[in-house]
């Protein structure tokens, strides 16, 4: 049991802070941060060698980076980041102890030591299989196993996640429902568990195929299975960084969702309808009927995306109101002009919002299209997507939440404040930039993984258009923006823990808006039928005009290309 | 706010906002909309991936090949056979480390029921520059029908990874007239 001595009571927000959870927050956020730097550092090579001109690394080099840059990202810094949210979003909001906090160090050693193990592997060279590691291609037995030990621990920290809910609710730490921020925190977690048992069944197996105690195992198989993990982890992804983007709106703004309901039915719908969702990155396999894959992928009628375009409103409208409240109701954009853009959390956080929609969103929806698939699968678009749904879009919202965690769990104050207030804008410019410019390259037809596609030692010729080496040139430059921006970001963290000014019992500066002051101005609205939201309404129009017009544009691209049934 | 507990205990209670309301609606369609144009497409659309699909052994495949490459050769490029078969016949391709094999010389606005396998890792079928792309597997044959509509030298880059020589895997479809 808990005593009361292992809290304190956080002076700008009043919550309690149980202080075994604020040390396993800080441990994770801090691992997460490191492993994000070194990932980052290989994202710029890879980028830097698809650079014709600059062309980096030699080839074995660039396959291996190119392993670790997945690795590192997408799986250890995301996930170790995802923990510390976790664990945010329960003991801290909801006023709690953390369940079994012994636990959870575990967890967060098995983790670290995956990563570690990961790391090692792939550097000693016999494992560069990308991080989706196809089979029959062999990776090093530890490879597997480096992931197996990684995923046991983050499901532990699921299962420490769950206990403190519960504890939460037993010992009435709390008042009615669960907040908002928290129950996207849980619609995360629960689909962690699923994400996680997919990747048990797939790697496994896998490890003891590379150890040699099964022959044998069916690459379609595989990549159904290993994508029921993969494509579900987007899914924690988009969920946990849709509960940053209300929980920065709530604590810079004092912004409340327009209605709980509709917010909160928006995370089920993520939760009731990705489970399949990992046929759309099978619809360029042999033998797959287009029943399953057009049933599939259209996840039951697209209503996974429909729950992230409920976000794309209610997150947006949540801030204007909150905006309008404050009497910035000029005009339809007075609003987002006034916003507070100097304040790196929020920037960070609206443009992760944009471009998360416009980038990422529409792009996957048309990548997702059963026969579109044909146009982009495997190019140079695929990546072009993801950065702008997990680099542009959850990077960028854990980037920002960053600088609100600093103050409230580390106690310190941010250094290099000029430096953190420019850092979204450069890291946002620059993952947009490499989104859009990788997308185009791949419009383009050019191949993703591919270390030469100037083709100087095949046998055979080939040039790809001289726009397609543009786009690869552009994104070589967004991907150096990007990467100064990570490494602002890097010195910002690190400096504020070790050297920021320690904020002791003393009042919360800028640029956090004490959460207390204006929870009070704006507590009560919300809900209201009579809220007038012009601004987000031209959002959301421009957003669906852009999306219907893409997704015509693409239809007409394929049509004109070869008959082929 | 969204980080405190509902201050309307009885959340779910309240009633959606216009707007909301509004959005899911167009949101719901437009969902609706995107799953009929792909059904749609099955019927008018010229472009939809073909479902048939044979296990296969490579060596099966192999001789499939061998024997095509037997019948057809009409010349070479770079050392590797040139293949032409007939229009509207069963066509073979494989893909193996590092290479496209055999290539191909069609007809143009003729159909051809082109096969494609793996003998060892995937591999990536990405026609260019038409930028149509396909997986191809180690033990599965897949069947698609193929009609080009434009002559000229037509390459197929590999677009999935299949180790270190990833980059050199290009084949060759030559349309003719
Ligand atoms: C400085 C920032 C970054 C740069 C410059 C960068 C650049 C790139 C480039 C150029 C590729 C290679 C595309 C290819 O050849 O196929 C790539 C792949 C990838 N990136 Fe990044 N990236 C960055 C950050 C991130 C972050 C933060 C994430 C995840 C959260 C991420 C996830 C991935 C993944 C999963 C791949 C695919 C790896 C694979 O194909 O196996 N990247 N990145
Ligand atoms: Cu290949
Ligand atoms: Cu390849």
């Amino acid at each position: 049991m808990a005593t009361i001595e292992q809290f304190r009571t956080c002076p700008t927000t009043g919550l309690k802070v149980h202080l075994a959870a604020e040390n396993l927050i800080k441990a994770n956020a801090v691992v997460a941060v490191v492993f994000l730097a070194v990932g980052g550092l290989f994202g710029l090579m890879v980028a830097l060698t698809r650079w014709p001109a600059v062309h980096l690394l030699p080839a074995d080099w660039f396959y291996l980076a190119l392993t670790a840059h997945g690795l590192d990202v997408l799986l250890v810094w995301i996930i170790f980041f995802e923990v510390a949210i976790l664990y945010f979003a329960s003991a801290v909001l909801l006023n709690c102890r953390l369940a079994a906090p012994r636990v959870a160090w575990v967890a967060f050693a098995l983790m670290l030591i995956g990563a570690v193990l990961a790391n090692i592997t792939v550097l000693q060279g016999q494992s560069s299989v990308m991080f989706t590691s196809y089979v029959p291609m062999p990776a090093a037995p530890n490879f597997y196993l480096s992931l197996i030990i990684f995923a046991v621990g983050a499901l532990i920290a699921c299962f420490v996640f769950f206990g403190t809910l519960v504890i939460a609710k037993e010992e009435k730490t709390y008042q009615g429902s669960i907040p908002l921020v928290t129950f996207g925190a849980m619609t995360a977690a629960i689909i962690a568990v699923f994400t996680l048992a997919a990747g048990a069944i797939i790697l496994v197996p896998t490890w003891l195929w590379s150890i040699g105690y099964i022959s044998d195992i069916d690459p379609l198989t595989y990549k159904l299975v290993w994508w029921a993990m993969g494509h579900s982890s987007q899914q924690i992804n988009v969920s946990a960084h849709v509960a940053v983007w209300y929980a920065i709106a709530a604590i810079v703004l004092g912004a409340k969702p327009i209605s709980e309901k509709v917010s909160r039915s928006a995370f089920l719908l993520y939760i009731l309808f990705l489970q399949l969702a990992s046929a759309h990155h099978l619809l360029a396999e042999p033998g797959i009927s287009s029943e399953w894959k057009i049933f599939n992928t259209s996840y039951m009628m697209y209503l996974a995306v429909l729950g992230s375009m409920i976000h794309g409103l209610t997150v947006p409208g949540a801030i204007e109101a909150a905006q309008r409240r404050r009497g910035l109701t000029n005009g339809i954009f007075e609003w987002l002009r006034k916003a507070p853009w100097g304040n790196p959390a929020f920037a960070g956080m609206f443009l992760s919002l944009v471009m998360f929609g416009f980038l990422g969103g529409i792009t996957g929806v048309v990548l997702g299209t059963e026969q579109l698939n044909l146009l982009m699968h495997n190019t140079l678009y695929v990546p072009g997507h993801f950065h702008g749904t997990v680099v542009a879009g959850t990077t960028l919202a854990f980037m920002s939440v960053t600088y609100l965690v600093i103050p409230l769990i580390f106690r310190r104050d941010l250094v290099l404040k000029k430096v953190a207030q420019i850092q979204p804008y450069l890291f946002g410019i620059g993952a947009g930039g490499i989104s859009l410019f990788m997308m185009g390259a791949g419009t383009l037809g050019v191949a993703r993984r591919h270390w030469d596609i100037g083709f100087a030692d095949a046998v055979l010729r080939f040039e790809y258009p001289e726009v397609a080496i543009l786009m690869l040139g552009l994104n070589g430059i967004c991907a150096v923006l990007a990467s100064l921006g990570g490494i602002s970001y890097v010195v910002v963290v690190v400096g504020s823990v070790l050297f920021g000014k320690k904020m002791g019992e003393s009042k919360l500066a800028a640029p956090v808006a004490p959460v207390t002051s204006t929870a009070g101005v704006v507590g009560e609205y919300g809900n209201a039928g009579t809220l007038k939201l012009p601004g987000t309404i031209v959002l959301v129009s421009v957003f669906m005009m852009a999306f219907i017009l893409y997704y015509v544009v693409n239809w007409k691209y394929l049509s004109e290309i070869w008959p082929l049934r | 706010m969204a980080i405190a507990p509902p201050s309307e205990r009885i959340w779910w209670r309240e009633p959606i906002a216009r707007i909301e309301l509004i959005w899911i609606v167009i949101g719901f369609s437009w969902g609706l909309v995107m799953f009929f144009t792909m059904v749609f497409w099955h019927s008018v659309g010229e472009q939809n991936l073909s479902n048939e699909a044979y296990k296969t052994t490579p060596e099966k495949f192999q001789a499939k090949v061998t024997e095509m490459v037997e019948q057809y050769t009409v010349r070479d490029e770079a050392g590797i056979p040139v293949v032409r078969p007939p229009a509207g016949s069963d066509v073979y391709m494989l893909g193996r480390l590092w290479q496209w094999y055999p290539l191909l010389e069609l007809e143009k606005n003729q159909s051809y029921r082109l096969h494609l396998a793996s003998m060892d890792y995937q591999h990536g079928f990405s026609l260019q520059p038409v930028n149509l792309n396909i997986s191809v597997h180690p033990g599965y044959d897949m069947v698609m029908t193929i009609t080009p509509t434009d002559s000229g030298e037509f390459t197929i880059v590999c677009n999935e990874f299949c180790g270190i020589g990833h980059h050199l895997m290009i084949g060759k479809i030559f349309v003719v007239e």
